[in-house]
């Protein structure tokens, strides 16, 4: 019997093991080894930090990681300020049917690939797109405008592709915010400012720290958005990252690369939760 | 609404306007993508030609409709083979691993579960670059050492399954394995007392249980293979998924063929997302 007991543990046992070391664990192990290993001769290759010197030699790499990991932070502000009033209307001015129809609604658009998405952001911002034609055919410019292929037109789409992982968690924690808090504050002569900053923000803290986790590690590893609306102008790591594995060929560099964006995402991952002391658990199921 | 709380009526409209603009913004790009699918002109943009239902159906050349378009065809057909076994793989391993988590002990389950959630937090390209490489030093050595090339090594289909695998049954894992913990198993030791086998206590009892859960997440499985990019990106070898084949339509422009398409993923969503709400209702019941 015991014997028996063993036996299907190990059964159990198999998928898992076979699945964590074969596809996640090995993988990774093989890209820092080939992360450390230079080429000194066709076919030869040393372990040493050459590819991670090179990363810091040529501006493009590092001003490309720099660019990738500003405009991650300031995708999960924006985020963040635009998710927080919508969030804090549904869970705490709406009521009943409108309150879960309005929930539902924010969720539905994410459950379509974001290509289509993105799609949809190309044809309402090329120059011959939907707000383009809107604003010459109001007057409102006298030439059609290019809204493709810049900065802003990458935030947008990540802000918009992002707004489902920040507006979950934080009507998920407003919810459990009594009115009563609310209420006690402005009778205590708060303004609306000292309620939000004394009451509303401390108790949704959780819900902006685990949303503004994901939201930056999902902007980071974007590929998709930045490239499809910044053009040729996009400059994103993760595109460097198919660069050199892709097209140049080269896998050792490719590797550091890899390895220094998945440092930095599990580096701010692990310091979000260390400072909202939370578990990874909690915070992928929100 | 907080009744005690006076709101002037400007503040109230102001905030009103910011939720409509929110909405308008979460939905705008779907409904151009929708609208622009039946747009009559060679380009998915303004201004509108008429009502057409060619980027469906039609034949003529240089307006070729998605069903007889077979580029597009043959990248669908890559998508559902590759998401019709992730889907069966990941449920039948996250299965194995929500008994294992639940009811096996051993040293170390903590640490492996969180070994399980790990591949979430993997951006899903370094998750494909090292798969990738990986599996071709893998046949390279093989190929060295035995002179066997081993071709489901390569980038192609095989490869672009397991890559989705490996972190789509994190997700699998934790839907069935929340479903697994609410189980009384004290249902279980019933049908065992009344004579039922390990085998057929686990057929008629626990599995029915967890069949919400089970087609939860296959739905959610199917739903994220087909949309996967990331990862598919790094191992796609000549066939193309529909991602894939729908990223190289859009770089290079494209016909409004692609908002047909599209408007057929959105229909499609929409339903597996109306499955996945009553498979999830019924998994809280």
């Amino acid at each position: 019997m015991r014997s028996q007991g063993r036996l299907a543990l190990w059964l159990l046992l198999a998928p898992a093991l076979l699945w964590l070391t074969l596809l996640v664990v090995l993988p990774h192990v093989d890209m820092v080894l080939l992360a450390l290993s230079e080429r000194v001769r066709p076919r030869v290759y040393e372990y040493g930090l050459g590819n991670f010197a090179e990363f810091f030699k040529e501006p493009l790499y590092w001003h490309t990681f720099a660019r990738t990991a500003v405009f991650s932070v300031l995708a999960t502000l924006l985020t963040l300020l635009i998710a927080f009033p919508t969030a804090y209307y549904i869970a705490k001015l709406m009521r009943g049917r409108a309150k879960s129809l309005a929930f539902i609604a924010c969720l539905l658009p994410f459950w379509v690939s974001e290509l289509v998405r993105t799609l949809g952001w190309i044809i309402l911002l090329r120059e011959t797109g939907v707000i383009s034609t809107f604003l010459v055919s109001t007057g409102l410019a006298a030439d059609r405008v290019e809204l493709l292929y810049n900065d802003a037109a990458i935030l947008v789409g990540l802000v918009y592709s992002s707004l489902l992982f920040m507006v979950v968690p934080l009507v998920t924690s407003l919810d459990t915010l009594d009115d009563a808090m609310i209420e006690a504050g402005y009778d205590l002569g708060g303004s609306g400012f000292d309620v939000l900053r004394e009451i509303v923000v401390p108790h949704a803290m959780p819900g902006i720290m685990s949303g503004s986790i994901v939201v930056f590690m999902l902007t980071l590893g974007n590929y998709v958005t930045p490239t499809l609306l910044g053009g040729k102008n996009s400059l994103w790591f993760t595109e460097q990252i198919y660069n050199q594995f892709i097209t140049r060929f080269n896998w050792e560099l490719g590797s550091a690369f890899g390895i220094l964006l998945l440092l930095v995402s599990s580096g701010i991952v692990w310091a979000g939760l260390k400072l909202s002391r939370q578990s990874l658990g909690t915070v992928v199921r929100a | 609404m907080i009744p005690s709380i006076r709101r002037t009526t400007l503040s109230r409209f102001v905030y009103g306007l910011y939720i409509a603009a929110f909405f308008v913004y979460l939905f705008a790009p779907l409904v151009v993508v929708g609208v622009f699918a039946f747009n009559d002109s060679r380009f998915p943009s303004p201004p509108w030609q008429g009502f057409t239902l060619d980027w469906f159906v039609g034949t003529a050349p240089g307006k070729l409709g998605l069903f007889s378009d077979p580029a597009l065809l043959r990248s669908i057909g890559v998508s559902m083979k590759v998401a019709f076994f992730v889907t069966i793989l990941s449920v039948a391993a996250g299965l194995a691993n929500a008994f294992l988590l639940e009811r096996g002990r051993f040293p170390g389950k903590g640490l492996l579960y969180g070994m399980m959630l790990w591949p979430l937090v993997i951006p899903g390209v370094i998750l494909g670059i090292s798969i990738l490489l990986f599996s071709s030093n893998l046949a390279n050595f093989i190929d060295d050492r035995l002179g066997i090339e081993v071709a489901f090594l390569r980038p192609g289909i095989p490869l672009v399954v397991l890559g989705q695998f490996s972190f789509i049954t994190s997700i699998t894992t934790t839907i069935i394995l929340a479903r697994l913990k609410k189980f009384d198993l004290t249902l279980e030791e019933a049908a065992l007392n009344l004579g039922a086998t390990r085998a057929g206590a686990l057929r008629t009892v626990t599995l029915p249980f967890l069949k919400p859960a089970i087609l939860g997440a296959a739905i959610i499985a199917l739903l994220m293979s087909f949309e996967n990019f990331n990862t598919t990106l790094m191992l796609v070898g000549s066939q193309s998924p529909l991602t894939i084949h729908m990223y190289g339509m859009m770089r290079e422009g494209t016909t409004p063929v692609v908002n047909a398409v599209s408007l057929m993923l959105i229909l499609g969503s929409a339903l597996l997302a109306a499955a996945a709400a009553i498979a999830g209702s019924e998994r809280r019941r």
